[in-house]
């Protein structure tokens, strides 16, 4: 297991990220255990696992929410590398540019469609305005980031079809609106690495088909890596392009889908004979999927 | 089909009898609220006494405020069940009654103007009514009369509602209730400017040449300009926690530390005897009102983000409480450290300040011109007032320019997005820490100006004017104005600052209909006078069409 990633770094230059023996443990508990995987440039990776396998645990290991027991998070871009392990959150976002939704969406309810995404091109309006002085004095360079970053918003909007809501309330907005809302708000902050959670959860089929044209168009036009957790089978299979699949914190299979679906090891853990349907059917009416507790119902795959 | 339309109509005209024993039960109860709640309060008054205290009943206003509150809750009942016709029978003569009572000097003396003299005895009689009416104070009556009129104009209303079908009052409703939420955003958008005018004009009603040019206005007096540079004062205070806890959300209830800070610093620059020393030497005067004020706010500033620093981690209640330590901290180092701020003992002879370099007094030492020289007036202690008033309201408004400009600004809306979401916010890039400690330290800085045109006004200051309460009365227009809402705290502030001192009439009762306003107000406006928030960049709005002619 060990082998395999340093073979897949070696592989490509296009490597994006770069996650070595990942381990999480929260006291006596190993949430993941080991784990190391790839992601590419221009790939949308998928991290599947049946509920508490410790898929949103990665993300906020790369996000910076946990500082990771052991390993190493290596994110290279532009010719540089970053140790994501090492920085801070919110330095994660700005100088890294790894960009996250959340699981439970984590928008600014009470402010307008618009005003969440002019607040995610938060760093570079900064600088424009001279951190505030130079803003406060009206700056006509201010005026113009302003405006460019309004640009920017309304491209996302049109391409998230809200634009005719852009002065509204962003709590205000249907379920399914405000997840697409949240990837175009981690859009606005230029990412190299888009870090999605759960984004089909409780939309239905034609708002999931929709996020399925959206994610692959984020990834041919905009040509960054996307990390996506998701529990929707026929998302996972139809757009990722690399499935890395987790049980119990442990990684159980790596490959293109079509090797994961063909993969003992997943169909036992997760695909298995009388878990599938009924996993699946509970993700997809149960809808919000917000809690990531282990499931009750779920095959004793691991050596736990 | 003709049945089952016809059947809810049968049951609109069929009305149930009314509920007497409900209503009764009811308005006993309510009844012994206020019973429990005035017997203490209000029943017993603490009196000074030769030879000590005393104790004496007032168990007449007692009874007379549980009878009004039990017949209130009985009009509430017969209203609620759509029975205005009896309410209004009662309401509207004993309304005329207490009104005509209340007003029987002026009316009596109009009715004698216009040769209508209805005879001494009259004019006693209705004096000594006046004078047997519970309470003792005539504000109480008043309020007592203005529920009364409400009662009989929510009965009238009611009664002509009911002569129009009911699918129209419902239709009325409805009406009312959509019109209601445009209303505040008109509000908002009017009140600013209006209040600004009113603001600008008022003191000048103090002047001859004010009375001259809007005689048709009321004039204004010494007392009625103190309370305004007092209103005004708490304004900024509101602004500039407004920031804190408004726009980021911070729940701050130890504003008065920097609002101590503030006048401290002031207050030493000024007078220190080192401090002045040193600025003889350097300027050749000691330190005025404009070069100390910066150097207050800057101190407030630095206090506001030395105690950002340990709290960053802390949120909502525990951001509270550590907050609240730190003003008290404040508070008790002031009376402790006599070597510096004289403790107790307070700092005196602050100077006061000059318009400037012509000082406000009645008679200028050797070489210097005073303000009503320089101008030709005879002296007034109201001139000092009114400079005072413009001087409090430029800063006022300054901070108000600062937090609306601001608002639009990356950081603002960082503070904003920070109150709605922190971890969002860390997820793209904002940095908490230092987001956070703009907003203690900037909230600080405004706190510190007003603590220093405090320090000036009073001429003296001591720990005593910085106790908690006073950060709760900030806080308190602060979240009663609507949080983030900057007419809400021009609004709030007058209520909650000159509401006591309307209210000083009343003397015991006064905290006792404070107290019943702000229950009303929270009742009426759960979430603050104005909270209606308006974003800070429109895709679709005046901005975005004039961006929109910018544009090539």
């Amino acid at each position: 297991m060990s082998a395999e990633p340093a073979a897949l770094s070696a592989s490509g230059a296009d490597t994006l990220l770069d996650v070595q023996r990942l381990t999480m443990r929260f006291g006596g508990l190993v949430a993941i255990d080991d784990v190391s995987f790839a992601a590419r440039d221009r790939q949308i990776t998928a991290i599947i696992g049946p509920n508490g396998a410790g898929k949103t645990t990665v993300f906020n290991c790369l996000t910076g929410f946990y500082k990771p027991s052991v390993g190493r998070l290596v994110l290279h871009s532009e010719g540089r590398e970053f140790l994501l392990e090492r920085m801070e959150g919110f330095r994660i976002a700005q100088n890294a540019r790894v960009a996250r939704t959340f699981q439970n969406i984590r928008l600014f309810p009470k402010m307008s469609v618009l005003e969440n995404l002019i607040v995610a091109q938060h760093n570079r309006l900064m600088r424009s305005s001279g951190y505030t002085l130079l803003g406060l004095v009206g700056w006509p360079g201010y005026g113009r980031a302003e405006r460019e970053a309004v640009r920017k918003a309304e491209y996302w909007l049109e391409h998230i079809r809200l634009t005719d809501r852009a002065d509204l309330e962003a709590g205000n907005l249907p379920y399914g609106a405000q997840r697409r809302l949240e990837i175009a708000r981690a859009m606005c902050t230029e990412p190299v690495l888009l870090c999605l959670d759960e984004p089909a959860a409780g939309l239905n089929p034609r708002e999931s088909g929709d996020l399925r044209k959206l994610l692959t168009y984020i990834r041919d036009t905009h040509n960054i890596g996307v990390l996506l957790i998701e529990h929707d089978m026929t998302v996972v299979m139809d757009i990722s392009d690399h499935i890395v699949v987790l049980d119990y914190g442990r990684k159980i299979s790596d490959g293109t889908p079509e090797q994961v679906r063909n993969d003992p090891a997943v169909i036992r853990a997760y695909l298995g004979e009388e878990d599938e349907d009924e996993d699946e059917d509970g993700r997809s009416a149960g809808g919000s999927g917000v809690t990531d507790e282990s499931s009750p119902d779920r095959t004793p795959g691991g050596e736990r | 089909m003709a049945l089952t339309i016809t059947r809810p109509i049968d049951e609109l005209t069929a009305r149930k009898p009314f509920d007497w024993p409900n209503a009764l039960k009811e308005a006993g109860l309510v009844a012994f609220v206020i019973l429990g709640l005035t017997v203490v309060m209000v029943g017993i008054e603490v009196r000074d006494v030769p030879g000590g205290l005393a104790l004496i009943g007032r168990y007449d206003d007692v009874a007379f405020a549980c009878l009004f509150g039990f017949f209130g809750r009985i009009v509430i009942a017969l209203l609620r069940e759509r029975r205005p016709k009896p309410v209004f029978a009662i309401c509207a003569p004993l309304a005329a009654v207490l009104l005509f009572i209340l007003l029987s000097q002026d009316t009596l003396a109009f009715l004698a103007g216009i040769g209508l003299d209805l005879g001494a005895g009259f004019a006693a009689t209705m004096q000594a009514i006046k004078l047997a009416l519970p309470f003792k104070s005539l504000v109480v009556m008043w309020i007592v009369l203005i529920v009364i009129v409400v009662f009989a104009i929510w009965a009238l209303r009611m009664m002509s509602a009911s002569r129009a079908t009911p699918a129209a009052a419902d239709k009325s409703d409805a009406d009312t209730q959509d019109d209601r939420k445009p209303l505040v955003q008109r509000i908002t958008l009017f009140l600013g400017p209006a209040l600004i005018a009113v603001a600008i004009v008022m003191p000048m009603l103090a002047t001859p040449f004010g009375q001259r040019w809007f005689p048709f206005l009321p004039t204004v007096d010494l007392q009625i300009m103190d309370i305004a540079v007092l209103v005004v004062t708490y304004i900024m205070l509101g602004w500039g926690l407004n920031i804190v806890v408004g726009l980021a959300g911070l729940l701050d209830l130890g504003y008065v530390a920097f609002y101590a800070v503030g006048a401290y610093s002031f207050a030493l620059l000024a007078t220190h005897p080192e401090a002045v020393a040193w600025s003889q030497a350097v300027f050749g005067s000691s330190f005025g009102f404009w070069i100390c004020l910066p150097f207050a706010g800057l101190m407030s500033a630095t206090a506001g983000v030395l105690l950002g620093f340990p709290v960053l981690r802390l949120r909502g209640d525990y951001l509270a409480i550590v907050t609240l330590g730190f003003g008290e901290m404040i508070r008790i180092i002031l009376l402790n450290w006599y070597s510096l701020t004289k403790g107790p003992d307070g700092l005196g002879g602050i100077p006061r300040p000059s318009f400037f370099g012509y000082p406000f007094t009645a008679s200028p030492p050797e070489g210097v011109t005073s303000f009503h020289e320089l101008f030709g007036l005879e002296f007034e202690s109201i001139h000092r007032v009114i400079f005072l008033y413009y001087v409090i309201l430029v800063m006022a408004l300054a901070t108000n320019l600062f937090t609306l400009r601001i608002r639009r600004l990356p950081v603002g809306r960082a503070w904003e997005a920070l109150r709605e979401d922190e971890i969002a916010c860390r997820s793209l890039g904002i940095n908490p820490t230092n987001t956070k400690l703009t907003a203690f330290g900037i909230g600080a800085m405004f706190g510190g100006f007003a603590g220093s045109f405090f320090a000036t006004r009073q001429s003296f200051i001591s720990p005593e004017s910085f106790t908690f309460i006073e950060s709760a009365v900030i806080l308190a227009i602060v979240v009663l104005g609507g949080m983030g809402s900057q007419v809400g705290v021009v609004l709030a502030a007058i209520l909650l600052i000159g509401m006591p001192e309307i209210f000083r009439d009343l003397q015991q009762y006064r905290m006792l209909a404070f107290g019943a306003a702000m229950v009303l107000i929270m009742l009426w406006r759960p979430s603050g006078l104005l909270s209606h928030r308006e974003p800070t960049i429109k895709l679709f709005g005046r901005q975005a069409a004039r961006r929109a002619a910018k544009a090539p």
